[in-house]
């Protein structure tokens, strides 16, 4: 039979909760955020240059994009976040850990949102850019001013995952030093001994950030939405 | 040069990580699988309740970090339940029932892409709900989930790295330990990563593999 411990009664709820947990997962929280705002907006527009050099770039370019793609979709974020962290020192590049933490989510982000740009790219009908060039527009232009705005439309949902996965992995950080949620929450744990407790808040902090996120998302995307242009991958 | 001695001194230690993060790997896709069908079935043909448990399994399951889940049922939640377990089977395990709450989406999606006529048919032929299900539904909808399935794959393999938090001793974590005692940090993770980078792409081959034979001829879907 599982024991709980007798210390869940209301001296639990005042002393540990409200007085040590709360203020330091909101101080880790704030750190998160930190993260993730960042990450997540350099994340996309990298992953839209990426995903239009993955479709439109010259071939060499477009290689170099793919195997990018490939490369990191392909190894686990830890190991990314390791090379950079501990492993760059070795060339004599030195990062601190929020630094390493951002540029690690950053790429990592940018990787999976080409491949959904990419898709979108390539839902948008060829004629298009040739339309535009017959009205004058130059490839470039052509492509920021006509094609992104759609395709990027038509990647959100896709985008909108990734950015729940970034949420999700931003807790990652811990492991490079970087104290944010999950640090802080490991912090009190470890002293307190109170792992079930301290991770089940954090984790619903993270299910609040998620859940949050996820329906700004829904409401971005219904804003966003052309009347009789089809939804999406829908 | 002195980079290279360390990791072809490091490689036959991290190939034995290899086959501690395949054992985990294959058991959390195992038992998601055993867990996801029953839920995606509960999903799509149960009652409210059932409907609602899974979704909040599924809503619980895919809204917290993997690491975090890690660290709640290793030092919290096993514990509680007096299962001593070691870091491997509870790696194994939160992966497991982490995967559950994927899979049981990918099935349920391919599931909802059957054609609703199938299950009627089979009641019209005298069969129960379950029968109908497990011999008709099922075995199409498990075909048509396999590369949703091998995504899957790709992301539980890479997980199954923070492993390594609880001191599992697969690839992440060994190369970590290497790397601490050599200093060699940036050949050696580049060494796992390429290790990673094999087994995602050879178990993706796999499974495009066994699309291909479990292909019925001629049905093609949708």
């Amino acid at each position: 039979m599982p024991e709980f411990p007798a210390v869940w009664t209301a001296s639990f709820l005042s002393d540990f909760l409200a007085d040590q947990l709360i203020p330091a997962l909101n101080r880790g929280l704030w750190v998160t955020l930190a993260l993730i705002f960042p990450s997540a907006t350099l994340g996309m527009l990298l992953g839209i240059v990426i995903g239009s050099f993955r479709t439109f770039g010259p071939k060499p370019i477009r290689k170099l994009a793919d195997g990018y793609a490939v490369i990191i979709r392909g190894t686990p974020l830890v190991i990314q976040l390791f090379i950079l962290y501990f492993g760059l020192p070795n060339l004599g590049i030195y990062f601190e850990p929020y630094t390493a933490a951002v540029i690690g989510f950053t790429l990592c982000s940018s990787a999976y949102h080409s491949e959904y740009i990419r898709g979108g790219l390539m839902s948008i009908k060829r004629g298009q850019m040739l339309a535009a060039q017959a009205l004058g527009f130059s490839r470039i232009k052509a492509l920021v001013w006509i094609i992104i705005p759609q395709a990027v439309r038509r990647a959100l949902p896709g985008c909108g995952n990734e950015l729940v996965y970034l949420i999700k992995y931003s807790s990652l950080a811990y492991i490079v030093t970087c104290i944010e949620l999950t640090g802080e929450g490991k912090v009190i744990a470890s002293r307190t001994f109170r792992f079930t407790e301290v991770f089940l808040v954090v984790g619903l902090y993270y299910l609040a950030l998620v859940t949050v996120a996820s329906y700004g998302l829904h409401t971005l995307e219904q804003k966003l939405y052309i009347p009789g242009f089809g939804r999406g991958d829908r | 040069m002195e980079s290279l001695i360390a990791v072809w001194e490091a490689f036959p230690y991290l190939l034995q990580g290899a086959v501690v993060t395949i054992i985990a790997v294959v058991g959390a896709m195992g038992l998601g699988l055993l867990i996801g069908v029953p839920m995606a079935v509960g999903q799509v043909y149960g009652n409210r309740p059932v409907r609602f448990l899974v979704g909040l399994y599924v809503w619980f399951f895919r809204g917290i970090p993997v690491l975090v889940l890690l660290f709640l049922f290793y030092f919290g939640l096993f514990s509680l339940m007096g299962l001593n377990l070691n870091a491997l089977a509870a790696a194994t395990l939160v992966l497991g029932l982490t995967s559950a709450a994927y899979q049981s989406q990918i099935f349920r999606g391919s599931i909802q892409s059957l054609s609703q006529g199938q299950l009627k048919a089979a009641k019209a032929l005298g069969m129960s709900d379950f029968m109908g299900i497990r011999t008709i539904i099922l075995p199409q909808a498990l075909r048509l989930s396999i590369p949703g399935w091998s995504n899957e794959y790709s992301i539980i393999l890479k997980d199954s790295a923070l492993a390594f938090v609880l001191g599992t001793s697969e690839i992440m974590a060994r190369t970590h330990f290497v790397a601490s005692r050599t200093y060699q940090h940036l050949p050696l993770y580049i060494t796992a990563g390429i290790l990673y980078f094999i087994l995602t792409w050879a178990g993706m081959r796999a499974l495009r593999g066994l699309e291909r034979k479990t292909r019925i001829p001629g049905y093609s879907h949708g």
